[in-house]
């Protein structure tokens, strides 16, 4: 159940990418951050909330071939990390997309997504994963 | 007369496709003659990741890329399915919590075979008409099964499309919406059970056209109108050959059908069926445009809609979502053993 719990706090990051900005220097966090690692103690109450586009490119890729159980029957799948037109760079699974055609610095965008499930009784989780951008 | 209607639509259609011919060489048949005789070429398949939530997320998303209104204004969320991804844990709870709309508004699963999205517009063209809600979001989706070797396998398929419906600055005017409603066990699946059952032949002349014909007399009685004065006509469509030939008995021409006929190429979405069509008429349609929409749910009933186009269509920003057309075309062939895999096919109950 301790997987339930931590999935439910995080559904506003998993679902909608919900991040925020150091509006001192103007960088922004995802994962949201407590406090701005540059500014520290000026960054103090002027972190704000922003909801990422969702929209970036591919940094670097990794094509996975013998996967965590869960994540098994989607062998080969491609791990990107994603540079996010806001600043902030995400790992994220890339789908609809040939393992083949993935290539770095193209454009991508998220998508709603089933990431996994605790068994065939336990919660299903559901997040971002990205596809290229049409 | 006040203007209720459609604010905004959005669909989704998952990219894996599987033709007739390679589920019917599986089970030794002749794919030609089973495509010819089902009116199905191929049909949608969801991937691992996708499911009637997803589906149902990515359509109510799109909606709102399209149109300016703030999710937050959103009153209520009807998701109608009849592969709800739990038995117990509405759907609409996590659509509401991926666009944006929680925490103050109504939610609800629906299910009522393929007519389940529909009576969702009903719901929320109600709410709308009595001023508690500004907006409402209905969604047909479904990621329907079917059990190997079934002739449903051939049809079954994934997709959905979602509805904003509002007053005022609607692209579309429901003009009116009545059902037909009998018990007529045509189809069905019990609780616990993976894979439906359905009566045979019993679901053609007693349940699917029996509905669907009394439900569009009904309306054009209502409405005063002939099949000549609608542009478009919309029917449920389980198979490619009942909605034209239902049209046809009606008095509709192939002509106004086609637009809203996609089972051929991406098989029975089930309680997406009829708003995809819809989404697909909605896609190309010009102000005035009349259109007549009958949904079909086994069990049995047919939601019945007049809807005219209206000016208004011409700011919907459709280029910010995929057209019913684009999603048709952006597939990827697979084959029996992957698609076994992908829709739980190894996993017997
Ligand atoms: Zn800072």
């Amino acid at each position: 159940m301790g997987g339930v719990a931590r999935f439910w706090r995080e559904i506003p990051q998993r679902y909608n990418l919900i991040g925020n900005k150091c509006e001192e220097c103007g960088q922004v966090f995802f994962p949201p951050r407590e406090s701005c690692p540059k500014c520290r103690r000026k960054s103090m109450g002027k972190i704000k909330e922003i909801k990422l586009t969702g929209k970036g490119k591919i940094v670097t890729y990794s094509i996975i071939h013998v996967g965590p159980e869960e994540f098994e029957e989607q062998v080969p799948y491609p791990i990107a990390i994603i540079q996010l037109d806001e600043g902030p760079r995400i790992t994220a699974q890339i789908v609809d997309c040939d393992i083949h055609d993935v290539k770095i610095g193209m454009k991508v965008e998220s998508t709603f997504r089933k990431i996994q499930q605790d068994g065939s009784t336990g919660a299903i989780y559901y997040g971002y994963k990205f596809i290229k951008r049409k | 007369m006040e203007n209720i209607g459609i604010i905004s639509y959005g669909a989704n259609i998952p990219q894996f496709r599987i033709k007739t011919e390679e589920i019917a060489s599986v089970w030794g048949k002749d794919g030609k003659i089973i495509s010819r005789g089902l009116g199905i070429q191929e049909k949608s398949v969801p991937g691992l990741d996708q499911d009637t939530a997803t589906i149902s997320v990515e359509s109510a998303r799109a909606a709102l890329r399209r149109c300016n209104i703030d999710p937050q204004d959103i009153g209520a969320i009807y998701v109608g399915s009849e592969s709800h991804p739990y038995a117990v844990k509405p759907t609409g709870t996590i659509v509401g919590e991926a666009i944006g709309a929680t925490p103050d508004l109504m939610v609800a699963d629906y299910e009522f075979a393929c007519k389940a999205g529909t009576a969702g517009v009903q719901t929320c063209v109600g709410f709308v008409k009595a001023d508690m809600i500004k907006y409402g979001l209905a969604i047909g989706a479904d990621t329907s099964q079917a059990a190997p070797g079934d002739a449903l396998e051939y049809s079954a398929s994934a997709g959905g499309a979602g509805f904003i419906i509002g007053k005022d600055d609607v692209i579309a005017t429901i003009n009116h919406t009545l059902s037909y409603t009998t018990d007529t066990p045509d189809f069905w699946r019990r609780a616990e059970r993976k894979y439906p059952s359905h009566g045979g032949r019993f679901t053609g002349a007693p349940a699917y056209f029996k509905h669907i014909s009394n439900c569009a007399t009904r309306l054009m009685e209502k409405m005063q109108t002939k099949p000549e004065d609608y542009d478009y006509a919309i029917f449920h469509q389980p198979n490619g050959k009942f909605p034209v030939n239902v049209a046809k008995k009606l008095g509709f021409s192939l002509e106004q059908v086609k637009q809203g006929l996609l089972t051929p190429v991406i098989g029975n979405t089930y309680s997406g069926a009829a708003m995809l069509g819809l989404a697909s008429v909605l896609d190309v349609a010009k102000p005035g445009d009349h259109i007549f929409m009958i949904s079909y749910g086994s069990g049995a009933g047919s939601d019945g809609f007049d809807i005219t186009v209206t000016d208004k269509i011409k700011d919907l920003k459709i280029e910010n979502a995929p057209l019913v057309a684009e999603m048709v075309e952006d597939k990827k062939y697979i084959d029996y053993g992957t698609y076994a895999k992908y829709t739980d096919l190894l996993y017997w109950e």
